[in-house]
């Protein structure tokens, strides 16, 4: 009896436990999707809110496509959305580039400088993200850093170009998330790495060899995370192309946060959110497949 | 061999000035008594006095405290159940959706969270007449929704890595689910808690996008402050800001770091 109240005790605490953050996310994760849809069928209006409601005074159901039909039409949201995914997609292959050495460096550095290194690459994450993208425009200016160096050295004779164009967004994007691909990168690197090597080597396997045949492909649930972690929310990345991209540069973050607060159409924003939803659910079930594999 | 290492170790050094180059910049800008960044006119604490003197700074600066403190002990509070659920509990109803919505929220573009809460908050505004205004409340729901996954990821991990037959026995011998989690689980995982807690305080610190969405008219968070400031460019008065932010978060981990360090170290000393 008394072991059957206390299993029932267990049950219920661990009820609440799991469902106070199932109920929370609920409510303002996912039931929040469901609105963004039901918004993206309405029509704009000048009103508080400003769209139509999904059920009109008659009681019948006022939805239209208008929405998506402008956006297939409006070659300005097509190339948003194609720059967004051509932006994120080269940002991850330089963080790739850029990320495994040091991963790589990092797992085979001695054991005591590890978590010093490790460190290193984690905390430009806990500091500002807007004011590290900041720093940039101080790097980059016309008035800026590189330039004024480069002009005092003689090297160039007028100040470069180096800020509102698509390279600088590359930078950026690469700089903010290149912790993202490092970290999982070192994860998988530090487990299998050093044992395997060292055989592989006595073996008298050459180091290329090795490489590829080894430490590449146990490597490969790394970058699998990692490129995820960059790609997906580099492809809604606002504050980026805002602050170093040029006018020209096209990322659906931007043409979202525009259509949002500039032209204050909340159905069109609405569509083009359901839209990149669609675009980023498929890189997402990959990451989400490699996260419940990681986690069992 | 050698050459290799070289190269190797050479690309890591080049990625971390990669890292702190530009922040080093910043720092020793904001003394800079030059309006021009590229020209030193001397040392300067100037733009840290003008600093003081812009009262629309001090309230962004008080509501982004505000936000952030609240928000980051309702995100623990949150993400440590759900840390916990997803870490200890095993197989149980709803385990498959919990997982999916923790994860979520890590990789969704801000804009998307930002829209479809500003939705919500809308939607619940003409069905209960709540919020009554957006501002600090509905920034603050919107910062315990996505810190708090990073505080479940945290604890999750914390979990794996602790040993259960303490509290086994504690629950054997007729301990409450309760007591036993106040007395034996919550001392295990709380360094976890603890670097989730600071987690969130610097994310919620920093969030411009989300906030731009949920919050209403004169409400303005300092990250939403900074980006109308420069989005025009370079201003020294915000170079000193940044330092000033910069410098208490630096603090901040570093405390955190070395204080769960120590805890950590307790902890294996005193296993038998």
């Amino acid at each position: 009896m008394n072991s059957l109240r206390r299993s029932a005790a267990l049950a219920g605490f661990r009820l609440v436990i799991a469902g106070i953050p199932i109920l929370w996310l609920g409510l303002f994760f996912l039931a929040p999707f469901l609105l963004v849809f039901r918004t993206s069928f309405a029509d704009p209006v000048i009103a508080q809110p400003p769209f139509t409601p999904l059920f009109d005074a008659a009681g019948g159901i006022h939805a239209t496509l208008d929405n998506y039909t402008l956006l297939l039409n409006d070659s300005l949201f097509l190339s948003s959305y194609l720059g967004s995914v051509r932006i994120a997609a080269i940002s991850t292959l330089l963080c790739l580039i850029a990320g495994y050495p040091m991963a790589y460096a990092i797992a085979r550095s001695p054991q005591p400088w590890r978590t010093l290194l490790l460190l290193l690459v984690i905390l430009p994450f806990w500091s500002s993200f807007l004011l590290r993208i900041y720093a940039w425009m101080g790097l980059l200016g016309t008035h800026g850093v590189i330039n004024s160096l480069l002009l005092d050295l003689g090297l160039i004779q007028r100040p470069l170009a180096l800020m509102y164009n698509d390279a600088a967004v590359y930078l950026g994007i690469v700089y903010t998330y290149l912790p993202f691909m490092v970290l999982p990168l070192y994860a998988v690197l530090e487990k299998h790495e050093i044992a395997l090597r060292e055989a592989a080597l006595d073996l008298g396997a050459r180091p290329l060899r090795v490489f590829t045949d080894i430490t590449l492909p146990l490597s490969m649930p790394g970058v699998v995370a990692g490129s995820m972690l960059v790609f997906i929310p580099a492809i809604g990345e606002f504050v980026i192309p805002a602050l170093l991209g040029g006018l020209d540069t096209r990322m659906i973050g931007r043409a979202l946060f525009d259509e949002f607060f500039i032209n204050r159409d909340w159905p069109l924003a609405a569509a083009v959110a359901t839209v990149l939803l669609l675009v980023i659910v498929l890189p997402l079930m990959v990451f989400q497949r490699g996260q419940a594999r990681a986690h069992p | 061999m050698k050459g290799r290492s070289l190269a190797i170790y050479s690309w890591l050094a080049f990625g971390y000035a990669f890292f702190y180059v530009p922040i080093v910049l910043l720092v020793v800008n904001s003394f800079n008594a030059s309006r021009i960044g590229s020209h030193w006119g001397g040392f300067s604490l100037h733009w840290y006095q003008q600093l003081l003197d812009d009262p629309q700074i001090l309230a962004a600066a008080w509501l982004s405290l505000r936000v952030a403190f609240i928000s980051a002990c309702g995100a623990t509070l949150i993400g440590g159940c759900a840390g916990l659920a997803l870490g200890r509990f095993g197989v149980f109803r709803g385990r498959m959706a919990l997982t999916g919505m923790v994860a979520a929220p890590l990789v969704m573009p801000e804009i998307i969270t930002g829209l479809s809460l500003l939705l919500l908050f809308v939607a619940l505004k003409s069905l209960t007449g709540w919020p009554e205004s957006r501002g600090f409340t509905t920034i603050t729901i919107a910062h315990i929704t996505f810190c708090m996954s990073y505080v479940a990821v945290v604890v999750q991990a914390r979990v794996a890595t602790l040993d259960f037959s303490l509290e086994e026995a504690a629950m054997d011998l007729g301990g409450r689910p309760f007591r036993v989690l106040l007395d034996i689980t919550l001392p295990g995982i709380a360094p976890a808690l603890l670097s989730g807690w600071l987690l969130s305080f610097t994310l919620s610190l920093d969030d411009l996008v989300i906030s731009s969405f949920v919050s209403g008219p004169g409400a303005n968070t300092l990250p939403m402050l900074i980006f109308s400031k420069v989005k025009l460019g370079v201003t020294p008065d915000i170079n000193a800001l940044a330092s000033i932010i910069i410098a208490v978060v630096t603090a901040g981990v570093v405390i955190a770091g070395v204080l769960m360090l120590r805890a950590e170290r307790k902890r294996v000393a005193q296993r038998p």
